[in-house]
């Protein structure tokens, strides 16, 4: 309730702060509209925008999916081998430091102005922080559990690391996946949205486009607010899940 | 003590233990060099020392978890490799903390890819005192009754010899003297190697003392207190020879 409460008083502020700004400056309004403006160009193209943020939902989702599959299978194969943690760990790192965004044009030129380029645009994004922060955990493991777990098998060879990899190594690491899920959720719509900046026929990025070039600035707000609504929703929707399904992950900064 | 619960004290023939040529060095230092250790069956056996003289080296060695020490010969006293008949316990419960305490004690079986005996697992929660408890989170339990649990643990493991590695020096005093007589009560005939800082708790549970020291270090001749353990902790010679050991220890 008490989170409730600040949440709202927040966002009241930072509204009113936007309102006096929009007052105080005398801006014009298609340079920066005041928020009821906003409101009324939202409720005004609810269906459009509505339409729009449909598609960019799905693409953030599919690309998250995607994205955190890959992300999952990658660490655990490369936890795996030893052979391809030496010659492609580096290569992820390396990876790692090309902005992605400056692959979008040629994903949009491999795999067109559909869904395809963005889900792929989203998958990558999130590929390296699940990949990275999963295999991070499953490195990390508690050496006493995996002693343990050796004089309970025996040495076993490929059973025995099977066996340790299945019922220790995994749910050990699974926090850490949880952290690389959480980035992952956060920069998924990034990926999604600059992906149809780059070329697109619909979606949120495609409207707000369309609207800065038509001067319909509220509606670009508008729209841009429905898709910080969405990440920030999807973010918490997320979280809640991960520390319900891991109730045993330790939390020693209290929120409350 | 060794009558009411077949599964858990009829055990197999027990039997003993025999290292040849333990060694262990970190760079030029050597910590210990050609070490000898025999561990009669069916008895516990305690090693004191003081630390870093490779007391936990020594039985991680013969648990087979340990990767630099080396052993010229370590079989069980049928001419046997001890691997797959050992259980080990640590100073550290290492409960896993997203299994209950169930899942925890059954987790060797499922390792080993067997199904779960659970009725067994229930039988022993109840003799270490967690009856009730085989659906507790570890993170829900105190210190004493997570040892307990990993007292369980090794119990279901139903292995020949065991080794516990200062089990009880995490706890609280009274916790650690209900903990001695409760390992003393449940592993009652098998082989034991028990490392201990603490002279009293070795004197309580030990039928012989070993003590390891020097540099490198050596075994110490056996000091074997007699009677049957565990012996009251607030008898008065028990404290006297600790004194003695901890002389011993410092000099």
């Amino acid at each position: 309730m008490q989170t409730a409460a600040r949440t709202i008083i927040t966002l009241a502020v930072l509204l009113a702060g936007w309102q006096v700004l929009v007052w105080v400056t005398g801006v014009e309004f298609f340079i920066l509209p005041g928020p009821w403006r906003v409101l009324q160009s939202l409720a005004d193209n609810v269906e459009l925008i509505g339409r729009h943020a449909a598609i960019t939902l799905l693409e953030i989702v599919l690309g998250l999916i995607c994205g955190s599959a890959l992300g999952v299978l990658s660490a655990i194969a490369l936890s795996w081998f030893p052979v391809a943690r030496r010659w492609l760990l580096p290569l992820l790192v390396v990876a790692q430091a090309i902005p992605v965004f400056a692959l979008a044009p040629v994903l949009v030129l491999w795999l067109g102005y559909g869904l395809a380029s963005k889900v792929m645009m989203a998958s990558l994004i999130i590929f390296f922080p699940v990949t990275t922060a999963f295999l991070d955990g499953l490195r990390r493991t508690e050496p006493g559990w995996l002693d343990l777990a050796h004089t309970m098998t025996g040495p076993g060879g490929r059973q025995e690391r099977w066996a340790q990899l299945r019922y220790i190594r995994i749910p050990a690491a699974l926090p850490a996946l949880a952290s690389g899920l959480r980035v992952a959720a956060a920069v998924a719509p990034i990926g999604a949205v600059v992906g149809e900046w780059v070329g697109s026929s619909a979606g949120l990025g495609y409207l707000m486009l369309h609207a800065n070039g038509r001067m319909q600035i509220d509606l670009l707000f508008a729209a841009l607010f429905v898709l910080a609504a969405m990440a920030v929703t999807l973010f918490f929707s997320l979280d809640w899940l991960l520390r319900r399904l891991l109730p045993w992950q330790p939390d020693s900064l209290p929120t409350e | 003590m060794a009558t009411q619960d077949n599964a858990t004290n009829d055990i197999e023939q027990p039997v003993g233990l025999e290292l040849r040529g333990g060694a262990l060095a970190f760079g030029d230092r050597a910590v210990f060099n050609n070490l000898d250790l025999d561990i009669p069956a069916g008895q516990t056996t305690c090693l004191l020392g003081p630390s870093g003289v490779g007391k936990s080296s020594l039985l991680r060695l013969i648990a087979g978890i340990s990767p630099e020490a080396t052993a010229r010969r370590l079989l069980a006293s049928d001419g046997r490799p001890i691997a797959g008949r050992i259980a080990y316990m640590d100073q550290r419960d290492l409960l896993l903390p997203w299994l209950s305490v169930m899942g925890n004690v059954t987790l060797g079986a499922r390792l080993r890819n067997e199904v779960p005996d659970r009725h067994q697992a229930e039988a022993l929660l109840q003799r270490v005192g967690l009856e009730g408890e085989a659906d507790a989170m570890p993170a829900a339990l105190s210190g004493g009754m997570r040892q307990r649990a990993a007292l369980a643990r090794t119990l279901m493991e139903d292995r020949a010899i065991v080794l516990m590695d200062e089990p009880f020096s995490a706890v609280d005093a009274l916790t650690r003297l209900r903990l001695q007589d409760l390992a003393a009560e449940l592993l009652a005939g098998r082989t034991i190697l028990l490392i201990t800082h603490d002279p009293l708790e070795a004197l309580r549970l030990g039928h012989r003392i070993l003590v390891l020291r020097g540099d490198p270090a050596t075994l110490s001749p056996v000091l074997e207190p007699g009677g049957q353990p565990p012996r009251p902790a607030d008898d008065p010679a028990l404290h006297g020879q600790a004194a003695g050991i901890l002389r011993d220890l410092a000099g």
